[in-house]
């Protein structure tokens, strides 16, 4: 017989199976989303990058082209006029008109300045037409070269502003035809450069000021970015791309490129947090389904092997009430083999005993003891032996044929002959325990087609419930039957003790298979629940009454054939 | 008036044969016990006046069955009373298709033992006699022819 399994084992087991389902499960699950991820992220990192590193070279492209186009404007004005042409007012009015017509309101005035640094002609919206520019940086500055742009600064005017200036000679005579380009124009190209939440470009000097407004409230400290010059002229293309912290400790990314032959540095900045929200949204997706995944596995997992673990157990206390059953049924059957051997064995001798008495019996009657004066009390003796002898073949009998009937071959019986053999094979058990058990059986039941052994069992079953139930007090068992009234075609049998009876909230449960009340080792809590078995296989049915302190009463409803 | 029955007793238990075979004695009756069915069927085949045999059901060796379906296969006319320790039907009815008289429960009642082994020796005396007279019809019948 298999050993009994402990809570522990179940544990265990359970344990196990939640653990191989959860990590066979687990291990994929970790192993995919984590390479997806890693490819991810460095697939999104480089087109992060690229992105940059794009929109880098093309503003570059773009400012360089705006600048050189200013510059090239001025430069065919200056070269297609003479100087008297050019030295008046009106015409260039004219001219100012023209290029704002065609380029927009991007150039703001127009001017010529002598060597001395005197503007000689104006053409704007200031009054600037004898200003002197002789100590202007973008003067000396111009003068030294065929064409100059100015960095951003206030100059006479006062606002932000810079100068586009191109120095022509005449025949000896030199000059600077110069035009402002509207900050705002020049800072609209660079402002508009939007990206995500954080991003934003600016333009900066050699000097570390602002040529841009940073579209920031507070702008970084651009002394900060000085090295990035270096960095920058170490490029291929002039475009470098870089993560920061600044000392902030913001971590940005870069996209840095050169602009105007190396004096202006264009830097495109975004937090990098900003810069990879989808990334982290993606991760944060992931851990969202990984956790939820994983809830839903150990939730499974768990669950199944839960409901697994008792199906087993369940199994398990099946099996081992089986095998209880069958060591119960094999006892009965060896104590049954064992009765009739007995009941044979002791058979022969009560025959001699009675034949040998009988003997006696038959010389008594000879002439020479009919005068003995204790013939009378021989003869009574001699009865006595019979009688007994007579008993003792009564009971052997009996025996052998209950140690026979453990069969449950169908037969037409007489259902109060059961009773009847039943009663008397309890009767001693039943005066142990100072119980009576009294019968009241109607004479006119019909046959009925049952197997006598499995009825035996049953009545067995009931009658040592109820003297076990009465073994202290002592009490009366009624067994009767009789025709049912309220269950037609139905020979009711109705066993009724005067015990303990029965707690309310065991009577639901009685009919359970394990269900016992007894100490442990002592019922197997499956009398009741083989009584059920075998009641419902005749087509019968069985119920059961009890009020404590009253009484228990079980009815069995067996039908018959009318 | 019925001539004395010749009865054989077969039993495994001696004294219950011996005090039987008093019993039996004293009420007229002829005994010749035997203690086992392979020594029933010796004794019958050297005495062949034996008219009842009272045989008990359950012997080692041959048993009772065994015992009388020899015994009706060598003497169809010899007349058997089983005596059963068990109370079961069903040997009892088994012996009585095999041709046994009858059956009886031990420890039995001695009048009726007694009764029942009348009535077997009768049926047996009554074949007995009415084969004679057919042989004697027979003989009778050739004579007249000759």
């Amino acid at each position: 017989m298999a050993k009994p399994k402990n809570k522990n084992y179940y544990q265990s087991l359970s344990r196990n199976m939640v653990l191989s389902a959860i990590i066979v499960s687990f291990t994929p699950m970790l192993l995919v989303i984590g390479i997806l991820l890693h490819q991810f992220k460095v697939s999104y990192h480089e087109k992060t990058y690229a992105h940059l590193n794009e929109l880098v070279q093309k503003h570059k492209q773009n400012i360089d082209t705006f600048l050189m186009e200013k510059l090239a404007n001025i430069r065919f004005l200056a070269m297609t006029k003479n100087f008297e042409t050019l030295n008046d007012d009106e015409f260039l009015q004219r001219k100012l008109q023209f290029l704002r017509n065609d380029y927009g309101n991007v150039f703001v005035d127009l001017g010529i300045v002598e060597a001395s640094g005197m503007q000689a002609a104006y053409a704007g919206p200031l009054k600037l037409g004898n200003a002197n520019y002789k100590d202007a940086e973008w003067f000396k500055n111009a003068w030294q070269a065929d064409s100059y742009i100015s960095d951003v600064f206030l100059g006479l005017r006062g606002t932000p502003h810079f100068i586009v200036a191109v120095k022509q000679n005449e025949s000896g005579r030199e000059f600077l035809l110069r035009a402002t380009i509207d900050f705002m124009a020049f800072n609209s190209l660079v402002q508009n450069l939007r990206l995500g939440k954080t991003g934003y470009a600016f333009i900066l000097n050699r000097e570390g000021k602002y040529q841009t407004q940073p579209a920031m409230d507070i702008p970084p400290d651009p002394d900060g970015f000085e090295f990035f010059w270096n960095a920058v002229e170490k490029t291929k293309n002039n475009i470098l791309i870089t993560k920061w912290t600044d000392e902030t400790g913001v971590d940005s990314l870069y996209g840095v490129g050169s602009l105007k032959n190396g004096q202006w540095m264009l830097i495109v900045k975004q937090q990098t947090a900003d810069a990879f929200s989808d990334l982290r949204r993606m991760y944060l997706l992931a851990v969202l389904i990984f956790l939820l995944g994983g809830a839903g596995i150990i939730f499974m997992a768990s669950y199944t092997t839960r409901r697994m673990v008792r199906r087993i157990r369940r199994a398990d206390q099946e099996k081992e009430g089986m095998n209880q059953q069958i060591i119960e049924t094999g006892k009965m059957a060896s104590i049954g083999e064992l009765a009739a051997g007995i009941a044979h064995e002791i058979n022969n001798p009560v025959a001699i005993m009675v034949e040998e008495a009988g003997w006696i019996g038959d010389l008594l009657e000879e002439e020479e003891f009919s005068d003995s004066e204790n013939l009378d009390e021989f003869k009574r003796a001699l009865t006595q032996i019979n009688t007994q002898g007579r008993r003792c073949k009564e009971i052997t009998h009996k025996l052998l044929s209950f140690a026979r009937k453990t069969d449950s071959t169908v037969k037409d019986v007489q259902l109060n002959d059961i009773v009847t053999e039943i009663v008397d094979l309890s009767a001693q058990m039943a005066k142990y325990n100072k119980v009576t058990i009294e019968t009241s059986l109607q004479k006119t039941l019909p046959y009925i087609t049952i197997s006598p052994s499995e009825i035996q069992q049953v009545l067995l079953n009931l009658i040592n419930n109820a003297l076990d139930a009465m073994e202290k007090t002592g009490g009366t068992i009624n067994i009767s039957t009789k025709i049912s009234e309220i269950e037609p075609g139905h020979i009711v049998i109705v066993v009724e003790d005067n015990g303990p009876g029965i707690p309310d909230a065991n009577l639901p449960r009685l009919f359970d298979p394990f269900f016992t009340t007894k100490p442990v080792g002592k019922g197997t809590g499956l009398g009741l629940s083989i009584c059920y078995g075998i009641i419902n296989k005749m087509g019968g049915k069985i119920d059961v009454q009890s009020e404590v302190g009253k009484g228990t009463r079980f009815r069995i409803w067996i039908p018959f054939q009318k | 008036m019925m001539t004395t029955s010749y009865v054989m007793l077969v039993d495994d238990e001696v004294p219950f044969v011996e005090t039987m075979t008093k019993r039996l004695d004293k009420r007229g009756l002829k005994i010749i016990s035997a203690h086992s069915g392979e020594d029933a069927l010796k004794v019958l085949k050297r005495n062949d006046t034996v008219d009842v045999i009272i045989l008990d059901v359950k012997m080692p060796g041959m048993d009772g069955i065994e015992t009388l379906q020899e015994i009706k296969k060598i003497f169809p006319l010899k007349e058997v009373i089983m005596l059963t320790g068990h109370a079961t039907v069903e040997t009892a009815i088994e012996g009585m298709k095999l041709g046994a008289f009858d059956y009886l429960m031990k420890p039995c009642d001695i009048d009726t033992l007694v009764a029942k082994v009348d009535e077997a020796a009768k049926k047996k005396k009554s074949h007995d006699a009415k084969i004679e007279q057919a042989r004697i019809d027979k003989l009778v019948l050739r004579r007249g022819y000759d």
